[in-house]
């Protein structure tokens, strides 16, 4: 029960609240909420920024079940979400491992790890782009002289340039080794100690201490990752405009394609719509599975 | 007994001495690898460096050269003539700048917001901000071009800037955090001595938390100076590119992709980024630690 005395102080820390979230709220409406709701809007029409938009009811909606470069695309960016992520995820838990371990120079290490992350996309894309070159890209060249083998066409191949990309990945997992890393450091001792003592060898200590008590890490990495690698954009701009033959054709490379490319602002919000709905279920469901192996 | 005694210390040392043999063997496979590791991680980048120093010539060499001979230093300049770059460099300098200079101001002050005053709804619209850090910026972009466009504002920065007024929901996460850190009898004594809420948080708040709006402007900062679709799509005159929308251009402007020039020009727009992580690395992996927090 509220008494009498409490009120004019949450009336007052009300008053504040609001004051002080203020700008936030105003930017909420004018730039997340306000667009998710016209987008929604703009999915029933077609509209081209020119003409007023003319409502057209579930036609786009319909046209992209039909549209084979709407489910190529879904299928690309799905495979690269679902193999780089799960592959960043093990290779950055690794490497935090080995930088957590008393070594010389472990300091270095951190930092050549960290390192490339510092690298814009673009920047990023432009040298791989160069680095995979078939001909003069040091990548072939290294493999023929380390191991004999001639190296594929990779970017220039249908069935190498997704795997190109999804290899490009490794090089990014600077951030996720540092999350990994302030995990790491965040496990009580005690635990491993007591785990020792009882004669657990440090494989098993590895999986039945280290993997459960980072587990809330590895949620988050989860899910920023899959929201990260759902907006691909930057690497089928530059370095393969989606080809070849669609094999890199992103979601949201397709989405910038029919809204700026195109002007097809109905069929593109629709698209957006679907990316939304996609991206809140699957972290959807991963937060209720999450009850099950992430330990709180 | 003495035997017996003297036996199982006997045993306790050789258990010691083969742990520690154990253990320096991993350590010495630990170190292997790691030095693999990083020469992975590193190699792209001595790439670009040695590329940069190379000629038209030298470039498309089979097997290629690793350290260059010549080294063309000059090729930082003439990469820098090859187009607009001096504008580029200014333009994105302009846009990461400003645009993080808002972008941490406003949100502080709504991060104090949410974490000092425990209004009604308060938690309910906590729970939308971090709802909100799970939108793709392409599930919005469409309707904020269609709002920018129809004020006019396309081929300016303000669609870049203006939005980082209103703060955005990592930095405001990020920050709240770091407030809850802040004792809150500070704030109480304040307030009985009659500092009004505003002055608490400029002159108590602020300049106890200089270590997290440091990491928060270096967030910005990196975020906006590495950024690329949202430029690409509202800057249309060359003159007004950022660094990234002009080096993707570079690459069609060519008949033969001048491979130097590109990785030269690289190198300039890695640099500030490069340079503020060497100098402020404290605030970088302070920063990723406060938002990995549970």
């Amino acid at each position: 029960m509220v008494t009498a005395k409490p009120r004019p102080k949450l009336r007052y820390e009300t008053k504040y609240l609001y004051i002080f979230i203020l700008p936030w709220i105003i930017g909420f409406i004018a730039f997340t909420a306000g667009p998710i709701v016209m987008s929604g809007v703009y999915s029933f029409t077609r509209y081209n920024l020119v003409l007023p938009p003319a409502f057209v009811g579930l036609q786009n909606y319909a046209q992209l079940l039909r549209d084979p470069l709407f489910w190529q695309s879904l299928k690309v960016t799905g495979i690269y979400t679902f193999v780089s992520v799960p592959l960043g995820l093990v290779l950055s838990l690794l490497v935090a491992v080995l930088v957590n371990m008393r070594i010389p120079g472990q300091r270095a290490f951190r930092t050549a790890v960290y390192f490339p992350t510092l690298v814009s996309g673009v920047v990023m894309s432009l040298l791989w782009l160069w680095l995979l070159n078939p001909q003069f890209g040091i990548i072939n060249y290294l493999l023929w002289e380390l191991f004999g083998i001639k190296g594929p066409q990779w970017l220039y191949s249908p069935q190498w340039a997704l795997p190109s990309l999804i290899l490009m990945t490794i090089w990014g997992i600077g951030t996720n080794m540092v999350l990994y890393l302030a995990a790491l450091q965040g496990v009580p001792r005690s635990l491993y100690e007591a785990a020792e003592l009882d004669g657990a060898g440090r494989i098993r200590r590895f999986f039945t201490i280290t993997v459960p008590m980072i587990s809330p890490t590895t949620l988050f990495l989860l899910i920023t990752g899959i929201i990260g690698t759902s907006q691909v954009f930057t690497q089928a701009a530059v370095m393969t405009q989606g080809g070849p033959e669609y094999a890199t054709y992103f979601y949201v490379y397709y989405l910038y394609q029919e809204a700026f490319g195109s002007f097809n602002i109905g069929y593109a919000s629709a698209m957006s719509w679907v990316l939304l709905l996609v991206v809140f279920l699957l972290t959807y469901i991963l937060m209720r599975t999450s009850e099950r192996w992430v330990n709180y | 007994m003495a035997a017996t005694e003297r036996e199982v210390q006997r045993r306790k040392v050789s258990f010691h001495q083969r742990k520690s043999a154990v253990e320096r063997t991993l350590k010495g496979v630990s170190f292997v690898l790691l030095v693999v590791i990083s020469a992975i991680m590193l190699l792209p980048v001595f790439i670009m460096l040695s590329t940069a120093l190379k000629d038209q010539q030298t470039v498309f060499l089979f097997p290629p050269q690793w350290i260059p001979r010549p080294m063309h230093w000059d090729n930082f300049i003439a990469a820098l003539q090859s187009g607009p770059f001096g504008a580029y460099f200014e333009n994105t300098a302009f846009y990461a700048v400003v645009g993080t200079l808002f972008e941490v101001a406003s949100s502080s002050v709504v991060a104090f917001g949410f974490s000092r005053y425990n209004g009604l709804g308060r938690d309910t619209l906590f729970y939308i901000l971090l709802l909100t850090m799970m939108i793709p910026y392409p599930a919005v972009m469409i309707p904020q071009f269609v709002l920018f466009k129809t004020l006019g504002w396309t081929n300016t920065y303000l669609p870049l800037i203006v939005p980082s007024l209103f703060g955005s929901a990592y930095i405001i996460f990020m920050l709240r955090q770091f407030f809850n850190g802040l004792p809150g009898e500070l704030f109480e004594a304040a307030r009985i001595d009659g500092c009004s809420e505003w002055r608490t948080f400029v002159q108590i708040a602020l300049p106890l938390s200089k270590p997290a709006l440091a990491a928060a402007a270096i967030f910005g900062f990196m975020y906006r100076w590495n950024d690329y679709l949202a430029p690409l799509i509202y800057l249309n005159d060359q003159d007004k590119y950022t660094l990234s929308v002009g080096l993707a251009g570079m690459t069609s402007q060519f008949s033969i992709v001048p491979w130097h020039l590109i990785m030269a020009a690289s190198l300039v727009a890695v640099l500030p980024p490069v340079l503020i992580f060497f100098f402020a690395q404290r605030y970088f992996i302070e920063g990723i630690a406060i938002t990995g927090l549970k």
